[in-house]
């Protein structure tokens, strides 16, 4: 297996290190760069909870190899909050309404949340809810993740509750 | 002070937000898979490619000889280890269960050998480079198959595991069957369920020194696993601590290590290293224990109006090869009709072996029994054509009605199903809705109404050797905030919230005051963790008692300090006040400050420091109830079932964070909702699993679950603080109300045969009326045969196929004068907690018989008759209830067998040889 020296920018810090070319993402945060908030439910795809933003987008961590985002911008969820702690507009909503149990599934909750409700973003209700589809959450029955994107949808982009 | 109803307090019964969740939203838990330790290695395993055949040989060479392996282990190598693969109740499992295979495979996904390496990636790397020969058997798959096939273990002699009740048919009960005005006669075949858990299993085994082992794993209780792990291992002389933080949900898989968390805990003792394992999803739906798999086939009699009369259930379940309980489920049948009128029940309930991956528990274990009864009801209601709200008005007993005893003499006190049901329909509006159904039948749309009520035994403590009491241990620092170390543990169900809520409402202070610590067997006592939705009754309890003690001793000092009596001192937010003298309020932190700080200033006699503890032993039983209201449209077209609306009306007692208790309701309705329509692990004719990836084993999402109404009943249990428990309610009463709806839907083209899931194959089968779920879904023949069997015809044992015939076994060398009967036998009796080992002592004299038998528990003395080989003799046990047990038993030569009627229970096998 080739040894790959990959570099890219994690949660604003610059991260550099060295990962085989089969390393997955979210292996690559984990592992080599102490991101234990990516959290790994399936390992193909289905899931959700490996999200992160790579470049703006929302991206599942176990479906991209490291090597792919060489030199990339990427947020997990340790990137959100604010430096005081004060929590990210999404965090805030999802702790209001109750909508998680374990915690396991949260970060890739929190992430694709993040990704749609970036300023810039229009998603609507809809949209939110079509992408939690994407979101396996053995514990909650999604009720409380439901209210939180119907409200995060509701507040205008930017003033999120 | 301890009056049993709290209601609502300044924190018990308020939405407070949970403590858990800032570190997991801003991703600070900490899960096994976060813990990294200097010097750790990583595991993998090579798992058997078939369900059953000899292991010929192991080549471990190539494996070993990779870059980065470390060791290769079989369980030759760590044979030299005597592991006792105990179950739940910490008794032995009938058949030899090694951790790792012993010879022989008898699952696709068995382990076989373990690999020890660098990395994750090198470890599985070897894994697939280890040779391993199999001798190929034709395995036994299905319930259907493992009735007449080869017994998946050689040392048996059927593959029945564990059976209760009685085979032999009762001709009282059958007269009433058959003699009834109605007779209805329900089948349901239960799908095989993968708990799946977000975070699948794992575990981190670290030896600390040479008497020290500590163990990250995911688990339901640290506690339970400490004392599971000292047993099985043998491991009385090594302090072991379990440390689990976090942990991804359990639902009944975590309960206790297993096959793959033992080997890596041996591997550990062998190569001394620190060693995680981390199972991938693969391996966890193939080879992580799963659940459910059950057929039931219940004959219910009623009157003309609709009153039960009587009832029969035969039930089997497939327990796989190595389940983590060889059971029969007896719970199905001890609270089938718990909650209605029924006069006289009888059952015949086995467990039976295949070559699949064993059981575990899921969450509402004995959930059959609601599904069926509920499901049989509104079967019945239409049937005799009466209303399902007026079948359960007639059958279910009232609170009017109690205390009574069950048909299976369960003393029936507080359950309030029947008062669940009439608020339910106070605020669903049932003839508004049958209006709307008519309408859009005449429209060709299908909507239906579910409606389903239940009862649930919570809170056990003290009828299972592992269900004990709760201990709380609270203290207020010298700070003057407030930690609490709790036996209570957490895979997701915030009891860091709910005991902090309890114990600030209780001690007076804020909430944002108390810390609650639970996740690490060295800190707390002794609980089973999360299991049969007891941790709020229980812990809840203790964590009561634990702070009104802490208080007293904060009014007695502070009473002291203030020369003024204790009863006049309040706690109030964080201050001890004085009635009518505003002047002399405390804070606690000076009070704390004394209490630890100026023993001289303390009353005489009285302890240094603010700290109590209290272990609470709740009633013996405590009951939730519910009922629950779901519609359904149906389309014809497709079979696509849509829920339009779902209402649950549950009584758990005192709620102590009602948006806790929402979460926990919805979780198990959602998981019933993918048990009823998407759920489904499948192996094909050669016992593969066929549901190997989260896209072929469908698990609820968003879009498949329905905003859920709430209405709480709320009526304060007996236990102390008045909680009934509310873990597993959702997930056993959510099935038959979506049965339910669906049949109601359904009901003009007949009855839905109850094979689940009800995917839209299956209902599409019953709206055109042609078979086609047996010609898509069933690669099994005798399927289609159970399939066509389903709803009013009794379960008929379909024609075994393509089945290996049992080995012949050599007749058994013939006595050579009469049986030789004095002396120790070593007999296993199967018993509703799994089998049990004892020693009988037989003298006879003549016609007469005396002995004892002799177990882990005791010795207890009897004498009974002897009728040639055959001995005859009664044994009263108080445990877990009184009654009588009738041995008969037959000596045949050096082997004994017999059975054991147990009053209620049924009969139990019995089998032994010379000791
Ligand atoms: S772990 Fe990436 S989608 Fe499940
Ligand atoms: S909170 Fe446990 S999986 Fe979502």
């Amino acid at each position: 297996m080739s040894e790959h020296r990959i570099s890219m920018t994690i949660n604003g810090l610059r991260h550099v290190s060295n990962a085989e070319a089969r390393v997955s993402l979210s292996d690559f945060l984990r592992g080599n760069a102490g991101c234990t908030g990516v959290h790994i439910g399936c390992e193909h795809g289905v899931c959700g909870a490996c999200t992160v933003i790579v470049d703006g987008l929302a991206v599942r961590g176990c479906l991209m190899l490291a090597v792919q985002a060489e030199g990339a911008e990427v947020t997990t969820v340790e990137g959100l909050a604010a430096g005081d702690g004060t929590l990210h507009p999404v965090q805030q909503a999802l702790y209001d309404e109750f909508a998680l149990q374990c915690g396991f599934c949260t970060p890739g909750v929190v992430m694709t949340l993040a990704a749609l409700t970036a300023p810039g973003s229009k998603a609507n209700e809809q949209q939110l809810l079509a992408a939690m589809s994407g979101h396996i959450c053995r514990c909650t029955g999604y009720q409380g993740i439901r209210r939180a994107a119907k409200k995060l949808a509701a507040a205008p982009a930017g003033e999120q509750p | 002070m301890n009056a049993p109803g709290v209601g609502t307090g300044r924190y018990i019964g308020q939405r407070v937000r949970r403590k858990e969740d800032p570190r997991l939203l801003t991703g600070r838990g900490q899960f096994v898979d976060d813990i990294v330790v200097p010097g750790m290695l990583h595991a993998a395993f090579t798992r058997s490619p078939i369900a059953r055949g000899r292991i010929v040989s192991i080549d471990t060479a190539i494996a070993r000889d990779v870059p980065g392996v470390h060791a290769v282990y079989t369980q030759a190598d760590l044979a030299h280890f005597k592991v006792d693969m105990i179950n739940f109740y910490l008794v032995s499992p009938a058949v030899e269960t090694t951790p790792l295979a012993n010879g022989r495979v008898a699952y696709v996904g068995e382990p076989v050998a373990l690999v020890i390496a660098d990395s994750r990636h090198i470890a599985e790397d070897a894994a697939s480079l280890v040779e391993v020969q199999y001798a190929d058997e034709t395995p036994v798959v299905s319930i259907a198959q493992a009735r007449s096939g080869a017994p998946v273990h050689p040392a048996t002699t059927s593959n029945i595991s564990a059976q209760m009740g009685e085979e032999e048919p009762d001709e009282e009960l059958e007269a009433l069957l058959r003699d009834a005005p109605h007779l209805i006669t329900h089948q349901v075949v239960h799908q095989r369920i993968s708990q799946s858990p977000m975070e699948t299993r794992g575990v981190l085994a670290v030896r600390d020194g040479a008497e020290e082992l500590t163990l990250y794993i995911t688990c339901q209780s640290p506690h339970l696993v400490a004392r599971w792990v000292s047993l099985a291992l043998g491991l009385r002389q090594t302090a072991i601590r379990v440390i689990a933080k976090d942990v991804g949900g359990g639902f009944g898989l975590k309960n206790h290590p297993w096959k793959e968390e033992v080997s890596v805990i041996l591997a550990v003792l062998a190569f001394g290293r620190p060693l995680k394992w981390i199972e991938d999803r693969y391996e966890n739906l193939i080879g992580a224990n799963q659940s459910r798999e059950a057929e039931m086939v219940l004959r219910t009699a009623f009157d003309a109006e609709g009153r039960v009369l009587a009832s029969h259930g035969d039930y089997s379940c497939n327990n796989g090869a190595y389940p983590q309980l060889e059971e029969c489920n007896i719970a199905v049948h001890m609270f089938l009709w718990a909650a209605y009128k029924m006069p006289r029940y009888g059952f015949l309930t086995r467990g039976w072996y295949t070559n699949t991956v064993g059981l575990a528990a899921y969450r509402g274990p004995w959930a059959m029994e609601s599904l069926i009864r509920e499901t049989a009801l509104d079967v019945a209601a239409r049937r005799i054509g009466i209303d399902p709200i007026e079948i359960r008005r007639r059958n279910l007993v009232r609170l009017q009605d109690q205390p009574t005893l069950s048909c299976m003499s369960i003393p029936i006190e507080d359950i309030t199903p029947a008062e669940c049901l009439e608020q339910l329909v106070q605020y669903f509006d049932v003839a508004a809705f049958r209006k709307e159904q008519a309408a859009a039948r005449k429209a060709g749309r299908y909507l239906g109404l579910g409606i389903a009520t239940y009862i649930e035994p919570t809170g056990a403590a003290g009828s299972i050797v592992t269900m004990t009491g709760e201990l709380a241990q609270v203290r207020i620092e010298p700070t003057g905030r407030v930690t609490a170390t709790m036996s209570t543990h957490s895979q997701g169900h915030g009891t860091a919230t709910t005991m902090a809520q309890i114990i600030a409402d209780r001690l007076g202070v804020p909430y944002e005051d108390v810390t609650v610590f639970e996740g690490d067997s060295s800190r707390g006592g002794f609980s089973p963790g999360a299991a049969g939705s007891r941790q709020g009754v229980v812990a809840g309890g203790a964590a009561i008692k634990a702070s009104e003690l802490l208080a007293d001793k904060v009014r007695l000092l502070a009473g002291h300090l203030l020369e003024t009596s204790p009863d006049l001192v309040r706690i109030e937010n964080g201050m001890a006040h004085v009635a009518g003298k505003p002047e002399l309020s405390r804070s606690l932190r000076s009070i704390a400050e004394i209490a630890y700080g100026e023993p001289d200033r303390l009353p005489p006699g009285l302890e240094p420091g603010l700290e109590a503890q209290y272990r609470y032993q709740p009633p013996p039983m405590t009951l939730a109830s519910a009922a629950n209201a779901c519609v359904v449209e149906v389309d014809a077209e497709t079979g696509m079932v849509k829920i339009l609306r779902w209402i649950s009306a549950e009584d758990c007692g005192t709620a102590i964070n009602p948006a806790v208790v929402e979460g926990q309701i919805a979780g198990g309705l959602a998981q019933a909702i993918g048990m009823v329509l998407l759920e489904e692990m499948t192996f094909d004719a050669a016992g593969n699993p066929t549901a190997a990836t989260y896209k072929d084993y469908l698990l609820p999402a968003i879009s498949d679950i329905p905003d859920f109404e709430f209405v709480h009943c709320s009526t304060p249990s007996k236990s102390v603080g008045g909680m009934r428990g509310v873990g597993e309610g959702g997930a056993i009463i959510g099935a038959p109300t979506l049965v339910n709806a669906i049949a109601d839907a359904l009901a003009p083209f007949g009855e839905i045969p109850l094979r689940l899931p009800l995917t839209p194959t299956r209902l599409l089968s019953l709206i055109e009326g042609r078979d086609l779920a047996a010609k898509v879904e069933h690669p099994q023949p005798e399927e289609a045969s159970a399939a066509t069997a389903a709803a009013d015809t009794p379960a008929t044992v379909p024609a075994p196929v393509d089945q290996p015939v049992p080995a012949a076994r050599a007749p058994e060398p013939a006595a050579p004068s009469g049986p030789q009967i004095d002396g120790d036998w070593k007999m296993v009796l199967s018993t509703p907690v799994g089998p049990q080992a004892m020693v009988g002592h037989f003298e006879t004299d003549g016609t007469a018989l005396s002995g004892y038998l002799k177990s882990e528990q005791g010795s207890m003395g009897f004498t009974g008759i002897v009728e040639g080989n055959r001995l005859k003799f009664d044994l009263k046990v108080d445990k877990p209830m009184k009654i009588t047990l009738k041995y008969d038993i037959t000596i045949e030569g050096a082997r004994l067998t017999g059975k054991v009627k147990m009053g209620i229970f049924g009969t139990a096998k019995l089998v032994g040889e010379r000791g």
